[in-house]
């Protein structure tokens, strides 16, 4: 399984591009780690629930009613990019 | 007692003197900033700090709060509105936090004021600070050494006096880790018992935000403060918080503890083996019971780990894209190479990789044979606390298999790296609590003397009596007396030995 993992491919999976050298370089680190996780095919997990958590935890609920939360002026504070209380973004639409 | 001597006194000893009147929290911060002026060039614990801020605010505290006064430092991943907030990275160079974290609100409420933000490894991923985008930090006793990690800055700061106390956070051991490794007090609490909101994620269902200390007292003092309910987060837990302080000083009649075999094994250094194992004694002198239990999924721990660890982050960390705050691409043409130039530009190494490595765990065709296999035997492990808490009330460990390695010795191979964490990753996957507390040094080949830790484990919401336990073991001993000799200087714990 360890020798299915292709860098480049996932890389692109994560949008995150990355140089040749890295790429070769986390081919084989990544590899010896997922080498190392192959011992979990040792263990017998037949009929066992996958823990999502280490405690058991609940779906919280509350009522549904508006609270104050960021100003516009807030919410835009760290934007890269604004005009008009809105975050201005590469072009998605042709 | 000259002023200068001020920073070396741990909470409790600063907040007598603040009740006396003997000291002003104007005073308290700048003696502080005074001492981190002429020792933190070497350690490269603090990123940044703002005393005209923390200034402002200790003139409002009062200093019959809890914490009345004593300033905190932070971990850089945890908001306060108007601060940095980098999380170690390039990627969040220039942010400021529009919004406070609750722990802060917390601390702030019982008089503390945070003071300083720490270095860290980049997103809280990595075991020596190395990751860092912005520096490196240094072990206060070794300054070829680094002090753990993640949450290093923190530890380093404590163990050289240049903080009082910190934040930190521990998603696989990055409070208690470095703790042993700088030879101060660091405590992870149950998943849940501290609130989330504010703390930027990394693996959202192992993530908890911990005190770094000179003392257990201390440790208890900030978790009476932190500890609690919050609606914000959703996993936080509500459940009563008692007072962490009060079994402190009870004797250890009752308390079963138990070494477990599977935390002994080749590969432990023989000085940590040694001190371990005498510690454990110490415990069985002062009362406690020390009966036989197994951990046997334990050496699955670290796979487990960094599969359900990467694969959250990988999620987590989705939401750096450039879009809302943080660093963007520049000369960008397409929507693809927007995400895809700023994640390049903005994430270091370590990062990169686990995102890699969680992206692709979770991919089709993927996800049964490593996440969903990893969850499964997630389970076992915390079947295996769980039968283990039956029978006792506390498990006792190295925290680190080996004392604080060499810069730059573990950075080329990310395994070895990741082994750095084989005896505390277990506590984070369970959700219990643990602490890790000075317990004996080994001596390095250049003749410094490297702390150890021992790790105390106990089950979920039960942290009053881990501190019980700690706190009987550390007064009994002198391992938290010592200061470190590089930077020391002639300075001494008040009315105490100094120095080992």
């Amino acid at each position: 399984m360890a020798g299915e993992l292709d860098v480049g491919y996932v890389a692109q999976l994560a949008r995150m591009h990355l140089t040749a050298d890295e790429t070769e370089l986390f081919q084989k680190q990544l590899g010896d780690v997922l080498h190392y996780a192959e011992k979990l095919n040792e263990v017998n997990v037949e009929g066992v629930e996958p823990a999502a958590h280490g405690l058991p935890i609940f779906n919280v609920f509350r009522e549904d009613k508006a609270k104050d939360w960021f100003t516009p002026a807030q919410a835009l504070s760290n934007a890269p990019r604004q005009a008009n209380n809105l975050f201005i973004v590469t072009k998605v639409v042709e | 007692m000259t002023k200068r001597e001020l920073p070396a006194l741990s909470i409790v000893e600063v907040q007598d003197m603040l009740r006396r009147r003997e000291v002003s929290p104007v005073e308290v911060l700048e003696s502080l900033e005074e001492r981190i002026n002429t020792v933190d060039d070497k350690i490269g614990a603090y990123l940044t700090r703002d005393l005209t801020a923390a200034v402002t605010e200790a003139k409002k505290t009062d200093v019959a709060l809890p914490l009345g006064g004593i300033p905190i430092a932070l971990k850089d991943l945890i908001n306060v509105e108007g601060q940095q907030c980098t999380c170690g990275s390039k990627i969040l160079g220039g942010y400021r936090a529009p919004y406070t974290a609750n722990a802060i609100e917390k601390l702030r409420a019982h008089g503390a004021i945070p003071f300083g933000r720490m270095n860290m490894d980049e997103f809280a991923m990595g075991s020596s600070t190395e990751n860092s985008s912005a520096q490196l930090t240094h072990n206060p006793w070794d300054l070829s050494r680094v002090p753990g990690g993640s949450s290093g800055g923190s530890a380093a700061a404590v163990a050289a006096d240049i903080a009082f106390g910190a934040l930190g956070t521990d998603t696989g051991g990055s409070i208690r880790q470095p703790a042993a490794l700088s030879g101060v007090v660091g405590f992870k609490p149950s998943y849940g018992r501290v609130s989330r909101f504010g703390l930027v994620a990394f693996a959202s269902s192992l993530d908890q935000i911990g005190p770094l200390t000179k003392t257990v007292h201390d440790s208890a003092l900030l978790m009476n403060a932190i500890a609690g309910h919050d609606s914000r987060d959703s996993t936080s837990l509500d459940a009563p918080v008692p007072d962490y302080a009060k079994n402190l000083g009870r004797d250890l009649k009752d308390i079963r503890i138990r070494l477990p075999k599977e935390y002994m094994i080749d590969g432990v250094d023989s000085a940590v083996k040694t001190a371990v194992t005498a510690a454990v004694k110490q415990l069985e002198s002062l009362g406690a019971e020390i009966v036989e239990v197994s951990l046997p999924h334990t050496e699955y721990a670290v796979s487990v780990y960094y599969i359900l660890a990467t694969a959250e982050a990988s999620a987590n960390l989705a939401r750096f894209d450039g879009v809302r705050y943080g660093h963007r691409a520049d000369n960008i043409t397409n929507l693809f190479d927007h995400y895809a130039r700023t994640r390049e530009e903005g994430f270091g190494a370590e990062v990169k990789r686990r995102i890699i490595l969680g992206t692709y765990v979770l991919s089709s065709g993927y996800y049964d044979a490593y996440y969903l296999r990893a969850q499964k035997v997630r389970e076992l492990i915390r079947r295996d606390f769980a039968h283990a808490f039956e029978k006792v009330d506390a498990l006792a460990s190295p925290t680190a298999p080996t004392p604080a390695f060499k810069l730059g010795e573990k950075t080329a191979d990310p395994l070895q790296m990741y082994l750095a964490d084989i005896f505390t990753i277990a506590a984070n996957l369970a959700g219990i609590c643990g602490i890790s507390l000075p317990c004996g040094f080994a001596d390095s080949e250049s003749g410094k003397k490297l702390p150890i830790g021992l790790q105390l484990l106990g089950k979920a919401l039960d942290e009053a009596r881990i501190f019980q336990i700690a706190h009987a073991y550390e007064q009994s001993t002198d391992w938290h007396k010592a200061r470190p000799k590089t930077i020391a200087e002639g300075m001494k714990r008040a009315g105490k030995a100094g120095e080992l």
